[in-house]
């Protein structure tokens, strides 16, 4: 197991923001993450890259303990991630934002190897021609693409994505599930918190819910889509409960 | 050789303006150029230090001055006290600002935005309220230098000269360092913190740990500069050693010119410190001279953040390249 989060209960005062989760992650898969809206998922995020101390439990990555950690020690030991709301830091040009990650990720790289790993993953996500620009003068579907860029270019065991497909139009959205496989082709694990079913349905080996914090069900995307629970946690969101449950129509018409 | 001086451009701009401002009494000749250079260079040196962490990790420190009178102090007393020469006393008062700049940091750098700000002129208020109440250091009359501390540069004359040029070299000495953290992978991470601390750690950068160095970068010149400056005032005491207007005008030198770049620091000392001579030729002005510097800052926050060299910079891609 690369990840083994293990009991993790978040409390911010008298809401119990994630509730005695477990989830156990394999070294190379994508593990989808779904749920309704507050319903835990970017906390549990947030516990798990040491934005925050778990309020209890544990989280164990690559064998070592990493719940009450530092963010920055988490990101350093190889464990990625992109924000729900994106974060760019907008006076530094998009290849700039990409060096940070590259010389503060995983392999601590000088000046000029992390803009050679730079240069190559913004070729990768398709910002090449963008390099030089102001990161904050990014459109949204690019600031997403600069999310993935700094986490990637990290050189990260594993990746944590939080909603990257959000936001995106159908054609954008195509283009950045090629890229999320490509990535898993590469042999990073991936947890990804995604809204976008059939996505989220058509890439992850595995799917866990959440809701009110609590795992209310785990397994295949097919099992997964047909589970009670999970119908019920999606109700009042008729949209969704169909593309949930239709699992063979996504497979056939993938937007 | 083209391709250094292409990538280092950034650095020979500012170099040569300083160097500009050096030469100028040195062709005229003439000693009131010399005190007028003297405190412009002062000042830039002074900007560009504040500028490694104001500029670079964007944390306001409203009480810098500090350093430069903890400097100051250091460095008069081991000089009168104790008889250390210059030389020594310069280093040691960067070393005592650079380790007391260390102990604040690792304390008072936990605390974003406005918290710090305030923490920072609570440190200088707390030292000026120490120094005067600690007899071995004069206590709220200070010390004064003996004039015959002066003899080895034979007599006050030289020593001006000495003062003049000691403050040249760490004015060079600052602008590289500023630029050589600009260009390095540890000014990166700080430039990251400034634009979102918590993006910049979930990226690895170690924030505390960076901005406590920063810090410190920032505080040892002013550090010397005290010693400096007051051996040449021949005298020191709390009010003068940390004078929060000066503080204040700091923010506005780094401001005005253009926050985080190398020159910026270079250009608002000097624009401000010219344009406030002739504010102090005239009796009223000369009484609201922290006034204007008040309202100045406000107008820079208000229309151009970014400053004169940051405006530039975003006016033009090919400014961009040659104005770091
Ligand atoms: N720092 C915080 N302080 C207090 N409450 C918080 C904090 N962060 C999240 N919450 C609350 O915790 C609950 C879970 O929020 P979270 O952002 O984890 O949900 P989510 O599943 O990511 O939702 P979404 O799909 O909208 O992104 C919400 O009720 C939210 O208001
Ligand atoms: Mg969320």
């Amino acid at each position: 197991m690369i990840l083994t989060v293990d009991h993790v209960t978040k409390r911010f005062g008298g809401l119990t923001a994630v509730d005695d989760v477990s989830v156990e992650l394999e070294e190379g898969m994508i593990l989808g993450l779904i749920g309704p809206n507050g319903a835990g998922k970017t906390t549990l995020f947030n516990c798990i890259t040491g934005v925050y101390p778990p309020t209890s439990g544990s989280v164990v990555f690559r064998g070592k303990e990493i719940a009450g950690s530092k963010a920055y020690t988490v990101a350093r030991m190889g464990l990625a991630r992109t924000h729900q709301i994106v974060r760019p830091l907008n006076d530094l040009t998009v290849r700039e934002n990409v060096i940070v990650g590259a010389c503060y990720g995983r392999e601590n790289l000088g000046l000029r190897d992390g803009a050679k790993v730079a240069d190559e993953v913004l070729e990768f996500v398709g910002l090449a021609s963008r390099t030089e620009e102001l990161a904050g003068k990014l459109n949204v579907a690019q600031k997403k693409r600069l999310e993935l860029a700094r986490a990637l270019a990290a050189r990260p065991h594993m990746l944590l994505l939080d909603e990257v497909l959000a936001g995106l139009n159908t054609a954008e959205v195509t283009g950045m599930l090629d890229t999320i496989r490509a990535i898993r082709e590469g042999g990073v694990t991936i947890l990804m918190i995604e809204h976008i079913m059939h996505a989220v349905m058509n890439l992850s080996d595995r799917i866990i819910v959440l809701d009110y914090g609590k795992l209310i069900a785990e397994g295949a995307p097919e099992a997964v889509a047909q589970d009670e629970r999970v119908i019920e946690a999606y109700l009042g969101d008729p949209d969704i409960i169909e593309e949930v449950t239709d699992v063979d129509a996504i497979e056939e018409d993938p937007t | 050789m083209m391709d250094f001086l292409k990538r280092t451009v950034g650095l020979w701009i500012p170099l040569l303006v300083v160097a500009g401002i050096a030469a100028y009494p040195l062709i005229t000749g003439s000693d009131s150029n010399r005190e007028a250079m003297f405190s412009i260079l002062l000042a830039i040196a002074l900007a560009s230090s504040l500028n490694i962490l104001l500029g670079y990790t964007g944390y306001v420190s409203f009480g810098h001055i500090v350093f430069f009178g903890i400097g100051g102090y250091a460095g008069l007393y081991v000089m009168t006290v104790l008889g250390w020469n210059i030389w020594f006393a310069v280093l040691l008062g960067a070393t005592v600002a650079g380790l007391i700049a260390y102990l604040l940091g690792s304390a008072i750098l936990r605390l974003r935005g406005g918290y710090f700000a305030l923490a920072t002129i609570g440190v200088n208020e707390a030292m000026r309220a120490l120094t005067g109440n600690i007899d071995a250091l004069g206590g709220p009359i200070g010390m004064d230098v003996n004039f015959s501390l002066y003899k080895p540069f034979g007599g006050p004359g030289g020593m001006l000269q000495f003062v003049f040029w000691s403050v040249v070299a760490l004015t060079v000495l600052v602008i590289i360092i500023s630029f050589v953290v600009k260009k390095s992978k540890f000014g990166l991470g700080l430039q990251a913190i400034r634009e979102d601390e918590d993006a910049a750690e979930d990226m690895g950068v170690v924030a505390p740990r960076a901005k406590t160095w920063a810090y410190v970068l920032s505080a040892i010149i002013p550090g010397a500069l005290g010693v400096l400056f007051f051996f040449k005032n021949g005298h020191i005491e709390p009010g003068e050693a940390f004078r929060l207007a000066l503080s204040i005008e700091m923010i506005v030198w780094v401001m005005l010119g253009g926050i985080g770049t190398v020159l910026g620091p270079v250009v608002g000392a000097g624009l401000y410190q010219e344009t406030r001579k002739l504010l102090l030729t005239n009796a009223y002005l000369k009484n609201i001279q922290l006034a204007v510097a008040g309202a100045l800052l406000l107008a820079i926050v208000l229309f151009v953040p970014a400053g004169i060299v940051g405006w530039l910079r975003s006016r033009n891609a090919r400014l961009r390249k040659v104005l770091e």
